[in-house]
């Protein structure tokens, strides 16, 4: 295996493009190494991106944030300014593991390791996040949804690289949550997620939402019939029985150790129903 | 295969290192410079027993290459005490009786002092919360997160004496 350490993204997209045999991106290493530990993959070439000053900051821009491909989540929970626009997006990022889990890991590798069970997806694809991919013919953005085609796998193409995740401005009246079932409070892995991000219009009526449901399909399931139920609505009990029940008619799980079938798809209606009164109350509604 | 050349800060020293591109930072430390203070629980990341800082940040070193160190400031356990003294994380330790075994003990103190260095009056909850990277299975944490408080009033009151 050959470790290199790139200064910028040119130099890593390039290596990673003329790569002969399997390469990785190396950002946290919270997912790479577990899995080069366990042999579960054998990389030839593993391109460190924590040494390209461009992926190492979080910046505003254009009233919204772009978040570098190397910023560790702990650095997510310690910007004020961007927990006050997407707190849903911010909880779901520090909720991964550990203090010393959170100083290394990334949102973007949380999303490029492709597991269904990722903690920041959900919360990203409820706000609208796009990703900004470099490759070796160019830039490209695609929404955080598109990213992932599978578990363990992705759309990118060979030598393509995140670069940064953005982050809208909040339109005013904006609110998001994110939620995940575990059975203890640290260090587990999600059986079921939801995040919900909703926008106001008068009188606390919604004027648009998003859900995105976690750990209850091979991908984030983005679940339109269960945002077009509260659209429209004051989020009355009616509003909420209605959410939950798309959102659980949305989940396609499988049964495993962490959880049966019938159990996620149970909880994904409660945790999209919590979810939602969250990102409601934080968008200003009562 | 090719080794990696590293120059790197360890406890304000500067120290160099030529390792094996897929050797982690916990082996380069015990096994070629050591410091075998920081220890291999499980080697996944799961029990904090490897804790360290890079550059003030806690990481588990067994999910870091000894190749990323390079140019950086780790901070062990080892780094904790000044000569013969102490620190006070590791008097209340010892006073408390938290820890048996005391295999995970570095790994606790390490995490214990980056928490005190960005919260000085920690709770019980803040510090159980960020403990939680770090397994013991011999004191049933009660010892350590009541030793962990009185570290920190005790650095509180030093402060304040100046
Ligand atoms: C103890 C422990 C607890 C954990 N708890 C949680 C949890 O609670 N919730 C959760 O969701 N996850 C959890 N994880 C998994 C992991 O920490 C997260 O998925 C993390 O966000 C991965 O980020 P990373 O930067 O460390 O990724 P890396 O390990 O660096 O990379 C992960 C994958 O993505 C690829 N990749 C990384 N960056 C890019 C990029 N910029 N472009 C293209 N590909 C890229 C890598 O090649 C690799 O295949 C846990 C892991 C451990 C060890
Ligand atoms: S040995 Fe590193 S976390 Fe257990
Ligand atoms: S004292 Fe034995 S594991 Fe903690």
């Amino acid at each position: 295996m050959r470790y290199a350490a790139p200064t910028s993204m040119k130099e890593a997209t390039g290596l990673m493009a003329k790569a002969k045999g399997k390469a990785f991106v190396l950002a946290g290493g919270t997912d790479l190494l577990v899995r080069l530990k366990g042999g579960f993959v054998e990389p030839d070439l593993v391109v460190d991106i924590k040494r390209i000053p461009a992926v190492t900051k979080i910046t505003k821009a254009g009233g919204g944030f772009r978040i570098g491909a190397a910023v560790p989540c702990a650095e997510l929970g310690e910007n004020a300014a961007l927990k006050k626009a997407w707190p849903g997006v911010v909880e779901a990022a520090n909720l991964i593991g550990s203090d010393q889990i959170q100083g290394r890991c990334t949102i973007v590798g949380n999303l490029c390791n492709a597991s269904p069970a990722a903690d920041s997806v959900p919360a990203m694809v409820a706000a609208g996040a796009k990703a900004a991919i470099a490759g070796p013919r160019g830039r490209r953005t695609v929404a955080v949804e598109d990213v992932v085609s599978g578990p363990g796998k992705t759309t990118l193409k060979k030598g393509e690289i995140v670069e940064a995740i953005s982050l809208p401005k909040p339109k005013p009246k904006t609110g998001d949550a994110y939620l995940r079932f575990i059975p203890r409070t640290e260090m587990d892995i999600a059986v079921v997620s939801a995040g919900v991000c909703l926008t106001l219009g008068a009188k606390g009526v919604v004027k648009s939402a998003r859900v995105a449901l976690g750990a209850v399909g091979p991908t984030v399931i983005v679940a339109n019939a269960a945002a077009a139920a509260i659209i429209g609505t004051t989020l009355d009990e009616a509003a909420l029985e209605k959410l939950a029940a798309a959102a659980r008619a949305a989940c396609k799980p499988i049964d495993d150790k962490r959880g049966t079938v019938e159990f996620r798809i149970e909880v994904a209606g409660v945790l999209a129903k919590r979810a939602a009164k969250i990102a409601y109350q934080r968008a200003g509604g009562k | 295969m090719a080794g990696v050349h590293v120059a790197t800060t360890i406890n304000g020293d500067a120290v160099e290192y030529v390792c094996h591109p897929r050797e982690t930072l916990l082996d380069v430390l015990r096994n070629r410079l050591g410091l075998t203070g920081a220890k291999e629980g499980c080697g996944t990341g799961d029990c904090g027993a490897c804790s360290v800082t890079i550059d003030g940040r806690l990481v588990c070193s067994c999910l870091v290459l000894g190749a990323e160190a390079d140019g950086r400031a780790v901070g062990t356990v080892e780094g904790l005490a000044s000569g013969n003294a102490l620190h006070p994380l590791q008097d209340k330790f010892l006073e408390h009786a938290a820890l048996q075994c005391g295999i995970c003990t570095p790994g606790f103190l390490v995490a214990a002092k980056a928490l005190l260095d960005r919260n000085a009056d920690p709770s019980e909850e803040e510090i159980r919360y960020a403990l939680a990277g770090n397994l013991c299975r011999c004191t049933g944490y009660d010892k350590i997160v009541r030793a962990v408080a009185a570290a920190a009033k005790e650095v509180r009151t030093k402060k304040a004496k100046g």
